[in-house]
């Protein structure tokens, strides 16, 4: 089975985050980037199923040098090879979806796996936008996947419960927690990683659709008012939210 | 912008509560000039029988052998199909597990621009949307490039408004063109946790974090969220604990939910967790260490053991509901 595993970087999830002096994106500076949450799932899901079926694993991100190290990362973790596409910085994500969809072309995967969602800008869009250009089935935030015989069988997050999905291969799957429990690089394969080879390949020029026009750190006035244990107190918050705010 | 597609999502008899968020954030942005028209897939016009009542004119109807089972990629060509029946050059859907899915292949199919998880929009110069990014720790606004545009709204921020008087809505069938290409994915069936509330869905949510310290003691946080009328949330350490299921998590790698009342229970507040709660209304904080952060962005705290502190509240808000 030839897998392709579609990677971004984002910022830790522990990040504080601070508007950059463009006003248009976060300061970088000393923010610690890490393969996404929901990617490494992904990673995770893409090696289970070569050590079952055989294949190739290959990890793509769309980034700039800088995204080097979460390739890395994939290396370690035990992907056969990676790739660069060098682009924008902050790119749109129908760029990004663009050229994974280039990329996907020309390396014909039978599965492409993504985490659900990227922890920063939190769209949800790469896997089905990525389904529509390709004119492949996608299924999104699954938390478990089977897949026999070419035939695809999604248990698939929803409001209040789970549905099952069905698809053929080639497929689109895109990663929810439980999928699985990713694995730790080894510190071996960290060291080996670093001197297997990058993939390197230029972006095509997509252009963007939508455009930042401000960043800001959202600020909501909070009443804060703290009281005791006491039966008083209990009493007075049921007040307070029964005839203050007037949620209950 | 000329016309404004809506889609409308059925449930049961009727239409899920964001529907009607959906429409009346299509109106404050339709001006004098646009038309709304909304499209209900493999559904019946009863169930949409109250849109007139939110000032919506128009529905499209669409039915199809092919889409008894649901099909997203099915769904998205009838939709596409509808768009183009009626001109439409901006869609609007819940940002919710089926929009979400629906919205990129139509962003896709019309070449549109496409902002997801919208928080706020707004039509002065073209249509800019705010969108919350890094779960919520930061915001941005967006304006989108192309003629065409496509939005998903979260559910709960947008209020649904009634026009101030109701208009007669004039209900169009479909049958869309498909085939069995359009069936690339199905869903076979559905498992539902019947009579418990999700989250994402909630008005409101009772969380509860390591302070709970154990899985039985979420029997506290449960009576209150049933007293509420609201779904049960938990922190992370308490889903990677095993005492909650991963559905139920709250914060940057789980659920950004914005319900009326969130109560945390025994959470100190990581910062990823309150990335997923900090846009709800009203916020309060239980937690018997005073410095704990969750304080920091409670409208009301209380400082205190929360084993004597949940039975004594639930107990009052059931006196005084």
């Amino acid at each position: 089975m030839n897998i392709l595993v579609c990677i971004s970087r984002v910022p830790d999830t522990a990040t504080k985050v601070v508007i950059g002096s463009d006003g248009n994106s976060i300061d970088s500076q000393g923010v610690k980037f890490i393969v996404n949450p929901y990617d490494e799932l992904a990673i995770e899901e893409g090696l289970r199923l070569r050590e079952k079926n055989g294949g190739v694993v290959t990890a793509v991100t769309i980034g700039t040098d800088k995204s080097t190290d979460v390739l890395r990362t994939a290396l370690a973790m035990g992907v056969d090879k990676v790739i660069l596409v060098k682009g924008e910085e902050n790119p749109d994500s129908f760029y990004v979806a663009e050229n994974l969809a280039a990329v996907a072309k020309d390396e014909n995967p039978d599965l492409i796996l993504l985490g659900r969602q990227s922890v920063d800008f939190d769209s949800l869009q790469i896997p089905s936008a990525l389904g529509e250009i390709l004119g492949m089935p996608s299924i999104s935030v699954v938390s478990k996947l089977t897949i026999e015989d070419g035939k695809v069988t999604a248990e698939r997050d929803i409001e209040g419960g789970c549905e099952i999905v069905e698809a053929s291969l080639p497929c689109i799957i895109s990663a929810q927690k439980g999928l699985n429990e990713p694995r730790y690089p080894k510190l071996p394969d960290i060291m080996k990683s670093r001197s297997k080879p990058i993939d390197q390949r230029d972006a095509a020029a997509a252009a963007s659709r939508t455009s930042i026009i401000g960043m800001e750190i959202p600020l909501k006035q909070r009443a804060g008012k703290i009281l005791t244990d006491s039966d008083d107190d209990i009493n007075e918050l049921v007040r307070m939210l029964h005839e203050d705010a007037k949620v209950i | 912008m000329k016309n404004i597609l809506v889609y409308l999502e059925a449930q049961g008899d009727g239409l899920k509560r964001i529907s009607y968020e959906v429409i009346s954030a299509a109106r404050s942005i339709a001006g004098d000039s646009a038309r709304i028209y909304g499209v209900l897939v493999a559904g019946n016009s009863g169930q949409a029988e109250n849109v007139g009542e939110y000032g919506l004119t128009d529905v499209i109807v669409a039915n199809h052998i092919l889409l008894e089972r649901y099909s997203s990629t099915a769904v998205a060509a009838t939709i596409f199909q509808a768009a183009e029946s009626v001109g439409a050059d901006c869609l609007l859907f819940p940002a919710n597990a089926a929009g979400l899915e629906l919205e990129p292949r139509l962003a896709v199919k019309l070449s549109a621009g496409y902002v997801a998880d919208c928080t706020g929009l707004s039509a002065d110069d073209g249509i800019i949307a705010t969108k919350p990014v890094y779960a919520g720790k930061a915001q941005v606004k967006t304006k989108v490039e192309t003629d065409k545009c496509v939005f998903s709204l979260r559910p709960n921020v947008f209020t649904a408004t009634k026009a101030d008087s109701p208009v007669s809505t004039n209900f169009t069938e479909m049958v869309p063109e498909l085939t069995d290409n359009d069936v690339s994915v199905v869903v076979t069936s559905v498992d539902k946790n019947e009579g418990t509330l999700d989250v994402l869905e909630a008005d409101m949510v009772v969380s509860g974090g390591r302070g709970v310290k154990s899985a039985e003691n979420f029997n506290l946080i449960e009576s209150l969220a049933e007293v509420l009328g609201g779904a049960v949330g938990a922190s992370r350490a308490v889903v990677d604990a095993g005492w909650r299921p991963h559905s139920e998590q709250v914060g940057q790698t789980g659920k950004t939910v914005s319900p009326t009342l969130y109560v945390a229970c025994g959470i100190s507040g990581a910062i990823q967790h309150m990335a997923g709660m900090s846009t709800s209304k009203v916020i309060v904080a239980i937690n018997k260490d005073k410095d704990a952060p969750i304080f920091k962005v409670a409208d009301y705290g209380i400082v205190g053991d929360l084993f004597e502190v949940l039975p004594k509240l639930t107990d009052r808000i059931r006196e005084v509901k």
